[in-house]
């Protein structure tokens, strides 16, 4: 019994049995069902959940614009972010202070605030009246400040010794970014742009403020239209869930692969 | 090879590294440079190696001098090889493609003909069944005698070494040295910064010994080592042979 709820101190090494992980992870978890039971006991609410289940596609669709709205926001992050990393590195000076300027704006505000700004400032001057395009474009350039900041890492990461190596060989410069420091940086950025696409899932629900029918959005509008408050929004919960538990596993999976493998 | 040194300076911001460096040898096989810590002899190898500018001074290897440009200095290092104390592989490359990707991406070779003289090389260094293994996968002195297979495989005319030994077991050391030797024996010409003296002593034919950003006595190895003039030297051989 012991054994299987209480963590082994004098030998640690042996690490944690999978059934002691299960039986200890159900008493957790039945713990907080519980607790959210009794909520809705001295709640005395009114399941409704027949009404919501009728809005079923309406979630499905919701989910589904999520996923591609991050997915192609992911895409341009990358290439913003790689940009923006290259120009903090290059030989003219203000190219460098112009990224410099974006990531810092860009990490130093919040998400709300760029996307009230971008959409009712900027997009309206520009005529850009596609929000599903404006909607890309400001998730775009929100997550590629911080996917800038995951190149960077990573390219530091190549120690000094492999570029002087590199150049005693003779390559030039730009072949030793493409065979040496490019595959490398790469490899190891990779764990924490995955937790980087996760977030990005998380935030796109920021989008909804805008319209854009994503999975938010719609589960609010399933909320006003059957007024069953938590029938609308467990499913949300669930639903970005069932898409960031998976990516957040794959980054730690990652990130323990690269450790030992570099 | 012939070498020419001449009131060398190199700063580093305010640090003055090497403070007018002066070595001259007509025609050596094998140069070693032995010194205090922090004397100088790494950045002596570098500036030789052609992999940073002096501050003043200059540099002549066989009577053409250590080219400017960048654009000639990489042409420069093409013709040299250059051995470090450690971490000179590419961690995600195989060894293998350590030793072919320079010959077919600098020197043009074709990738079938680099693969190729890189087996042999690996063959030749007994490790012809770890080509496929990556740095991570190999043992300190394997790792160093793929360092070496590589900077052999462009045929340089001269190989620069430093400390090649000094992140090796005695054991590995021994073998890295042996190695070594065998290269200066079929006739290669080399500098070497090493702290072990009996080897630089049985190897070398050249030794100048590097203090405070000098050469403090240079001179044949045999008589450099039997006979050190400046008491100075007399003192770190003498601790250099304690341990
Ligand atoms: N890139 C650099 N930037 C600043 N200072 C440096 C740099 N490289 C070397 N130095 C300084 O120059 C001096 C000479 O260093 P160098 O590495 O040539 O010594 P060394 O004789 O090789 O010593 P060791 O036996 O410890 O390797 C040292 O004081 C060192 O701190
Ligand atoms: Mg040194």
């Amino acid at each position: 019994m012991r054994a299987l709820l209480f963590l082994d101190t004098e030998n640690e090494s042996t690490g944690i049995s999978s059934l002691a992980k299960a039986v200890s992870f159900a008493l957790a978890f039945s713990f907080l069902c519980l607790l959210a039971m009794a909520a809705f006991a001295s709640l005395e609410y009114d399941w409704n959940w027949s009404a919501v289940y009728r809005y079923k596609t309406k979630f499905i669709d919701g989910w589904l614009v999520t996923i591609q709205v991050s997915s192609v926001s992911l895409v341009v992050a990358c290439l913003i972010g790689g940009l923006s990393a290259l120009a903090a590195r290059s030989p003219f000076l203000p190219l460098r202070y112009l990224s410099k300027i974006y990531i810092e704006g860009t990490r130093g505000t919040p998400l709300l605030v760029q996307i009230l700004l971008i959409f009712y400032v900027f997009a309206d001057a520009a005529h850009l009246d596609n929000r599903y395009v404006v909607g890309v474009l400001v998730l775009s350039l929100f997550s590629g400040a911080y996917v800038s900041e995951i190149f960077r890492a990573g390219i530091e990461s190549v120690g000094s010794s492999q570029l002087l190596s590199a150049k005693a060989i003779g390559f030039t410069p730009y072949q030793t970014f493409r065979y040496i420091v490019f595959p490398q940086a790469l490899r190891r950025s990779l764990p924490a742009l995955a937790g980087q696409f996760a977030n990005l899932i998380k935030d796109s629900s920021l989008l909804s403020i805008i319209a854009i029918g994503e999975f938010t959005l719609n589960a609010q509008e399933v909320n006003t239209s059957t007024l069953s408050t938590f029938e609308s929004f467990f499913p949300l919960a669930v639903g970005y869930l069932i898409l960031t538990l998976p990516i957040f596993y794959l980054s730690r999976h990652l990130e323990k692969r690269l450790a030992f493998d570099l | 090879m012939k070498l020419s040194l001449e009131s060398i300076t190199k700063t580093y911001g305010a640090h003055r590294a090497l403070k007018g460096l002066d070595l001259k040898l007509e025609s050596s096989r094998c140069l070693t440079l032995i010194g205090p810590s922090g004397g100088g002899k790494s950045t002596t190898l570098r500036l030789i190696a052609g992999l940073e500018k002096a501050s003043g001074g200059s540099i002549q290897v066989n009577n053409k001098p250590v080219p400017q440009t960048e654009e000639e200095l990489r042409r420069y290092r093409k013709s040299i090889g250059v051995v470090f104390q450690s971490y000179n592989l590419f961690p995600h490359f195989d060894a293998l493609t350590n030793i072919a990707l320079p010959l077919e991406k600098v020197h043009g070779v074709s990738r079938e003909e680099s693969r190729d003289r890189a087996q042999s090389l690996l063959s030749q260094f007994k490790l012809a069944t770890h080509g496929r293994k990556k740095p991570s996968e190999l043992s300190g002195g394997q790792n160093q005698r793929v360092a070496i297979a590589r900077s052999l495989a462009h045929n340089p005319d001269l190989i620069l070494f430093d400390e090649p030994t000094s992140a090796l077991d005695p054991e590995m050391s021994a073998q890295i040295l042996d190695v070594i030797e065998e290269l200066i024996q079929s006739g290669k010409d080399c500098v070497i910064v090493t702290h072990q003296m009996g080897f630089a002593k049985r190897a070398s034919d050249y030794a100048a010994f590097i203090s405070r950003g000098k050469v403090e006595e240079s001179g044949k190895s045999l008589e450099l080592f039997d006979n050190p003039q400046c008491p100075e030297l007399a003192q770190f051989l003498e601790r250099e042979l304690k341990y």
